[in-house]
């Protein structure tokens, strides 16, 4: 049973992260069309960007909290920053090409990748969090490490603060009509494009909440680890439906259990092989993903 | 029609058969190759880049005649290369029975994953042959039964593979291989491009919705091209593993699609030379970059331009960004200003909510501009 909880609670925290990557990718194809592999990209400035600025930048604080929270906080404002520069600079020039778009997006996921090895190497870096993170909770005889409540209480705070700005402001609603209908909602004379960098910017936000996540979970960053995160994530935002909040984040739990329970119960990979089996029943039963029966 | 039949086989025909003599070649070039081009390594270098060559235009089949945008075109090339291998190695089987075997799999594996993946069309198609690829790359790595020999990579049991194509001094074999393979994809490309299906491979990748409007089943056509594409890969995937003497990972990484993806957008989308010249000067480009970056020029630049520099990846996807804002048909849209640019076309075959007009218009019955 305390295994089970453990599992749980690691595939929620899983979960959580591919929650973080899929939203963003999610909006960003429901608004623009545009599939952005560079997503894994905007992970691993965030995590960079937070490791870098708490190992160099604030190493005179003595508090480990207070440097973790200087760090992702940099690493936040560079993950959006980062993304909107990329709308502005790669996506906007081609907009409604959206072949190259993609095509952009790998040129930069590949060439990102290679200057990030070319600067800080192949190697993992160990990424410093706050003791108490390590330490384990013991709930129903389960030891849960502290960092899975972090991982998910941070997905759901951003799935709620996510709803609340799409559903109760004034960009939340041009975005959702954008998804809808981009062609109608341009010609009610509204400027559709601010939208894109703001989704962008979100996207960006969010990945690098993943990123600074993923260091804390795996203890280490690494060039690839946006990559293969990125992988997943693709999987979550099919399986959910394209465009669709709500169905990422319903499929990102589904996904992170399955995983976890399967790598266990059964042998390690194979979980990863059953979310690959489970998209290919999604997709010949409802090949528009779960996005049907949940509403954005 | 004499003149077209000319140009159509007589041309391939000629190159192909000029280079068959590239290992007769004694002369040294040096900056372009370390050693003499006869020489073991130099003949290994260039049927790579023949090999990628044959690879690139398998691909191209798909994203430049047919609008297919697969990220999972490896698993194909790795299924050719590591069920050879694992057959020989593993299974103690003879040269022949292995190679029956993976182009057997190969083709039953295209067949029901293209069946799947085709229920989506555009960028979730994408997405989904990426997943089916992720998952041939799990069970790599995962070693069932010490097959893969995961990480590590698996090299062949010597004694079972043709005496031809075993030891250095008979890496002109496997140069002449490498040709025949990607002669072979070539003609195969031509035949297939040209006959009817191909016509209507190249309707869909222009206006789908046109296609099905005409009476025709898209996804059964789209089905035909993947399943040509992924096969020939497969082969091509042999080739790789007698080339290596080795299967390992990278062939089934993500990665390996993207450079196949950058290779036909740097020759040119839609062209059958432009994607084997882009997959030879890429990978050539790949592979010395990287002595250009350990050059005592670069080594003496400051860091802040020595480190993308020593990087050839960084180099090639930027190069490759370059391409897709200022040359959107590539090496072979520069030769051919004027045409309508491959990339721009396959505009209409992503987008979102299907092709309702704005296409260029392309009848079924229009012969397809010889590439």
């Amino acid at each position: 049973m305390s295994t089970f909880i453990l599992l749980t609670i690691t595939g929620l925290g899983l979960g959580a992260m591919y929650f973080l990557i899929a939203s963003g990718l999610s909006l960003i194809y429901g608004l623009m069309g545009v599939l952005n592999f560079a997503h894994g990209a905007f992970l691993t400035v965030g995590s960079y960007a937070s490791w870098w600025m708490s190992d160099h930048a604030f190493d005179g604080i003595h508090s480990l909290l207070l440097r973790f929270l200087l760090g992702a906080a940099c690493g936040l404002a560079a993950g959006a920053v980062f993304a909107a520069l990329v709308e502005l600079v790669l996506i906007r020039p081609l907009y409604q090409r959206h072949i190259e778009q993609v095509l952009v997006t790998v040129g930069l996921s590949l060439a990102f990748v290679a200057l990030v090895q070319g600067i800080w190497g192949t190697d993992a870096h160990p990424y410093a969090a706050p003791g108490w993170l390590h330490r384990t909770t013991t709930i129903f005889g389960a030891h849960i490490p502290n960092d899975r409540w972090i991982e998910i209480a941070t997905a759901a705070a951003v799935l709620v603060l996510l709803q609340l700005f799409l559903h109760r402001t004034r960009y939340g609603l041009i975005i959702r009509a954008g998804v809808e209908n981009r062609a109608m909602v341009t010609a009610l004379g509204i400027d559709v494009r601010k939208a894109f960098t703001l989704v962008f910017a979100l996207g960006g936000v969010a990945a690098a909440i993943a990123g600074v996540l993923s260091g804390v979970y795996f203890n280490t960053i690494d060039p690839s680890q946006g990559t293969s995160l990125l992988i997943f994530a693709f999987i979550v935002v099919v399986i959910g439906g394209l465009g669709s909040v709500g169905g990422s984040a319903v499929a990102a739990v589904v996904v992170g259990l399955l995983q976890q329970y399967v790598n266990y119960y059964a042998s390690s990979g194979i979980g990863d092989m059953a979310v690959v089996l489970l998209l290919g029943l999604v997709l010949l039963a409802r090949p528009r993903g779960l996005a049907g029966a949940f509403a954005t | 029609m004499k003149r077209r039949v000319l140009a159509d086989f007589a041309w391939p025909l000629a190159v192909f058969g000029a280079l068959a003599f590239v290992p007769k070649i004694g002369w040294d070039v040096p900056k372009v190759f370390d050693s003499a081009i006869s020489s073991p390594g130099t003949l290994q270098l260039l049927a790579l880049c023949l090999v990628f060559g044959g690879l690139a235009l398998t691909y191209d089949l798909l994203f430049g005649f047919t609008g297919l945008l697969s990220f999972g075109h490896a698993l194909y090339v790795a299924a050719g290369s590591y069920l050879t291998n694992i057959a020989i190695t593993n299974w103690h089987w003879g040269f022949a029975a292995a190679i029956l075997f993976a182009a057997a799999v190969g083709l039953a594996l295209s067949v029901v994953l293209g069946f799947v993946s085709l229920r989506v069309g555009g960028i979730a198609f994408a997405m989904v042959t990426l997943a089916f690829a992720q998952a041939g790359s799990v069970l790599v790595h995962k070693n069932p039964h010490d097959w893969t020999n995961g990480e590590e990579g698996l090299s062949p049991d010597y004694h079972k593979l043709p005496s031809a194509f075993v030891g250095v001094f008979n890496t002109k074999h496997l140069y002449w291989l490498a040709l025949a393979y990607v002669a072979v994809v070539f003609l195969v490309t031509r035949w297939a491009v040209e006959s009817s299906p191909g016509r209507v491979w190249q309707a869909i990748r222009e206006n789908e919705l046109r296609v099905e409007v005409l009476g025709l089943r898209p996804r059964a056509y789209k089905l035909m091209a993947f399943v040509l594409g992924s096969f020939l890969a497969t082969l091509g995937g042999i080739v790789y593993m007698l080339l290596n003497n080795s299967s390992d990972p990278s062939v089934i990484a993500p990665n390996f699609t993207l450079m196949l993806l950058l290779m036909v957008v740097i020759g040119g989308a839609g062209s059958r030379w432009g994607a084997v010249l882009g997959g030879v000067v890429y990978y050539y480009l790949d592979n010395r970059l990287g002595a250009v970056g350990g050059s005592s020029t670069v080594q003496g630049l400051p860091h802040v331009l020595r480190t993308p520099l020593e990087q050839p990846l960084f180099l090639l996807g930027t190069i490759f960004i370059l391409i897709v804002f200022f040359l959107p048909g590539g090496i072979a849209g520069l030769a051919a200003r004027g045409r309508p640019a491959g990339l721009r076309r396959l505009e209409e075959a992503i987008r979102p909510g299907g092709a309702v007009g704005g296409a260029p218009e392309a009848t079924l019955t229009e012969p397809q501009e010889g590439a």
